[in-house]
């Protein structure tokens, strides 16, 4: 017989293991799946993981990689100083959508001047709308005591419904000829987010992204306050009993979260978007959690966690073009990247023993 | 004692957990009628021999014989149907539920609720410890919610009843009940293995004594005809060391809690109610009480995790009502909660963040909000060192300290601040004595360097060891303050709300 004892320390070793132990269990059991499909198993985990990188058509991928991977990795860090505190934005994708409409809105109100404080402000108008709409679960939260998840969840959806207002309204390209969506920003330069280095998917939204690894790092190593999210996450009381406000760090992280989001909203439409659009938003809100867990809330894990994801989104991609692998399999590979991390995970506190327990 | 006489007897039980012998070869008997002690330190291995009687934990090797029958319950449900009933020190109880409905939950097949509340009035009158069985559990005081326990057992009709640390959580008067009810219990005939390390009310007690020590039984005697230090010594296996303290004039007032009443945070806890005292420097005010009387709401109003009107509590002259508690630490004022992991500690952290917990300001542990790690680990080395904590070290997980040792890393952040005044909650509760001694020499000594010090505390002989002058907390309310010298154990319990107006049915 199998049983579970706790560790009486939390494994370092399987800390760092079980994110390596999940993307195998995930490539052998994905490519189980992809046989009962009728497809060769090495060749769509080539496909999958291999070529993007190092493929015929590499050149094409490989900025890819950094365009898709940097959003993630924003909201992902902003979500992740949340969740080690136990607070639970999941709406992060409503501060992106609105972090994009602040950031164009701000553009398009220049327009056509052009200007170098064009970008410098939009920037900051992206991090505020992101910003501002995480205060909303926030002060409900702290002044009435709602439910942040519930809130921030269900503001997703109204600023879904903001954003088709504002494509088929007030930021309406008017020489668009009736088309909805906005004036494409990428032919406005004062306010294009173009690559910062031709050809590499280089943007300034990819920087800030790394910027924001390297600040997370250090504010949850190295400062009080990181400690004190961290405190708050691991042993509530103990944080309040150390003079943590709880109220202000609910403050502090929803809008940071919020700021980040907004602000990965913001570079997506100035650069690889380009305009407002009824379709602008594709999920990074979302796939930003599974960001943030896989990369074990930790902002190094989160950086790598965030280049395999957006991997699996462009090799998933060339797979579904290439093999005729239908799309839902491709989602159900990325759920088992998630699946397998939790589950893999109570290996950090417990040790399997093998052989007969007894109830202690 | 001849074979007949003899209900449980107990011969080789062994019982090992990765890395530690929990009991070693334990044999001894219990007769019939028999109040028979359990004996030894924290971790002795008291709670795992019990265990193994009632089913909870399975022996390694070695054998029980109940009633002339080979006796091994597989679960605490065999060991019920065999006729051994147990009373936790840890109370199992819902308080949204009336007394009649909690009992019932624990029945397999429960009867009608009005048939049980009949039954339960009239266990409860039968054996003194009246109780109406439509209360709701969450307005009872400890000693009645022991009752409840108690009861619960009792309408088993054991033959064996296993009671752990009974009296931790009552008054002397509620004790004096209670042990009337168990000689009554006892001479019916049924015997109760009683568990506990306060060696007086053994001695009033119980008929014989096993003493346990690092899982071994070392010795057997007579509680009547041995003193309580011989038994205490036999428990450490050494000499006890008494704290020391010289008398010495007090200081100025350093803190004074002016008609504090604030709300509790919780529905079942307790509101502290006009709580008026003054500490001077140098001196030890000791406050005792009953579990759930409003301790941790005042530990949490002093440390300033609740905070109450300006003027209610006032430090070196200066109002600090409203201030949470970095701004009371900056000043001074430090704290110890009771609840080590989880409320003083961090579980999963290691001892160096733990150190940062409290100390983080006062030792310099960070500079413009950026944590000094280096000044952090040496702080807890200091910490380790000072008090004798063993761990592997500072990069330990506090979880994986033993309880006695955690609360000395505690206990020593604090002391180790140098505080002006310092408040501790229970200080040695599930503490081994030699590291109790160790705690209250360094609470003592901090009062000899002309700190104030409030040691909140169920263990009254604790308190009088420690205090200067004493207190009682009943029901959010404290009792005048008295010198702690002269008082006899009457007067202490009257203090603590002496029955809790519990009724004493007359048997």
């Amino acid at each position: 017989m199998l049983r579970l004892e706790k560790r009486r320390q939390p494994s370092r070793i399987w800390a760092w293991a079980t994110p390596l132990a999940a993307v195998l269990a995930t490539i052998l059991f994905g490519g189980l799946l992809f046989m009962a499909l009728g497809k060769d198993p090495v060749v769509a985990i080539r496909t999958i993981f291999y070529d993007p990188l190092f493929g015929q058509h590499a050149f094409f991928y490989r900025p890819q990689l950094l365009v898709k991977a940097a959003p993630l990795i924003l909201i992902a860090i902003g979500l992740s100083l949340g969740f080690r505190a136990g607070i639970w934005n999941i709406g992060a994708e409503g501060q992106y959508i609105v972090g994009a409409l602040a950031g164009a809105g701000c553009a398009l109100a220049f327009y056509p001047m052009e200007a170098w404080f064009i970008f410098p402000l939009m920037i900051l108008s992206g991090a505020l709308g992101g910003f501002l709409w995480a205060m909303i679960p926030a002060l409900l939260k702290v002044r009435f005591g709602t439910n942040e998840i519930l809130v921030s969840l269900m503001l997703v959806y109204v600023a879904e419904q903001l954003l088709a207002s504002m494509s088929l309204g007030l930021l309406k390209n008017p020489e668009g000829f009736g088309f909805p969506g906005s004036r494409n920003l990428q032919q406005y330069e004062s306010a294009h987010n173009a690559e910062l280095i031709a050809g590499t998917g280089m943007h300034w939204g990819v920087a800030f992204a790394f910027i924001m690894v390297i600040f997370a790092y250090v504010l949850l190593n190295r400062h009080i306050l990181g400690y004190h999210i961290r405190l708050t996450g691991e042993a509530p009381r103990a944080a309040r009993f150390a003079g943590v406000v709880p109220a202000r760090l609910v403050i502090f992280c929803l809008g940071m979260g919020g700021a980040l989001a907004g602000l990965a909203g913001m570079f997506e439409v100035a650069g690889p978007a380009g305009q407002v659009s009824i379709d602008f938003n594709v999920g990074y809100g979302f796939t930003a959690i599974i960001v943030a867990f896989l990369g074990r809330l930790h902002p190094v894990g989160i950086l790598l966690a965030g280049l395999l994801m957006a991997l699996t989104y462009i090799g998933g991609e060339i797979a579904q073009s290439n093999l005729g692998l239908p799309a839902a399999a491709i989602q159900v590979f990325q759920g088992m990247l998630l699946f397998f991390l939790l589950a893999v995970d109570v290996f950090t506190n417990y040790r399997l023993r093998f052989g007969r327990g007894v109830a202690a | 004692m001849t074979g007949t006489d003899i209900l449980l007897s107990i011969r080789g039980l062994t019982k090992a957990y990765p890395g530690v012998v929990a009991n070693d070869d334990v044999s001894f008997d219990i007769g019939r009628g028999e109040v028979h002690a359990l004996l030894g330190e924290n971790g002795a291995g008291k709670s795992t021999l019990v265990k193994m009687i009632y089913g909870l934990v399975k022996p390694d090797s070695g054998e029980m014989v109940l009633n002339g029958a080979a006796f091994a319950p597989s679960e605490p449900q065999a060991a019920r149907a065999a006729g051994v009933a147990m009373v936790f020190q840890h109370f199992s109880l819902f308080d949204a539920l009336n007394v009649a409905e909690n009992i019932a939950l624990g029945m397999a097949d429960p009867p009608a609720m009005r048939d049980l509340a009949t039954r339960i009035r009239d266990v409860s009158e039968q054996y003194g410890l009246p109780l109406d069985p439509y209360r709701t559990v969450g307005d009872l005081s400890a000693g009645e919610r022991q009752r409840v326990e108690i009861v619960r057992c009792l309408l088993q009709d054991p033959k064996l009843l296993i009671m752990d640390e009974p009296t931790s959580v009552l008054t002397p008067q509620e004790v004096e009940i209670l042990f009337a009810t168990l000689r009554k219990l006892s001479a019916e005939g049924t015997a109760i293995l009683y568990i506990s390390h306060k060696l007086e009310e053994i001695r009033a007690l119980c008929d014989a004594a096993t003493i346990l020590r690092l899982g071994r039984k070392v010795a057997e005697c007579t509680p009547r005809e041995t003193t309580a230090r011989e038994m205490a010594e036999l428990m450490v296996g050494s000499e006890l060391l008494v704290p020391e303290r010289t008398g010495k004039a007090p200081g100025p007032v350093r803190l004074a809690l002016k008609g504090l009443s604030v709300r509790s945070p919780s529905q079942f806890g307790t509101s502290l109610k006009e709580v008026s005292f003054e500490v001077r420097g140098g001196e030890v005010l000791g406050l005792a009480g009953v579990a759930g009387n409003g301790q941790d709401e005042l530990l949490a109003a002093l440390s300033g995790e609740l905070t109450s009107a300006r003027g209610m509590v006032v430090l070196e002259g200066k109002e600090i009502g409203q201030l949470g508690p970095m701004a009371r630490r900056r000043m001074g004022l430090l704290t110890a909660p009771e609840e080590r992991l989880g409320h003083a500690a961090a579980p999963d952290m290691s001892l160096t963040e733990n150190a940062l917990l409290t100390g983080a300001e006062r030792e310099g542990l960070m500079a413009n909000g950026f944590l000094r790690w280096g000044k952090a680990r040496a702080f807890a080395k200091a910490i380790i060192e000072r008090f004798d904590v063993r761990t592997p070290g500072t990069e330990n997980a506090a979880r994986s300290l033993s309880g006695g040792n955690l609360q000395k890393f505690v206990i020593g952040r604090e002391v180790m601040q140098r505080p002006d005044v310092l408040v501790v909650n229970q200080p040695t509760w599930g503490v081994d004595a030699a590291a109790a001694a160790v705690i209250r020499q360094a609470l003592l000594d901090l009062a000899e360097g002309g700190t104030a010090v409030i040691v909140i505390s169920q263990d009254l002989d604790e308190l009088m060891e420690v205090s200067d002058r004493f207190a009682a907390l009943n029901e959010g309310r404290l009792s005048e303050v008295v010198p702690a010298q002269g008082l006899t154990v009457e007067q202490i319990g009257l203090m603590m709300g002496g029955a809790h107006g519990m009724e004493v049915a007359h048997v």
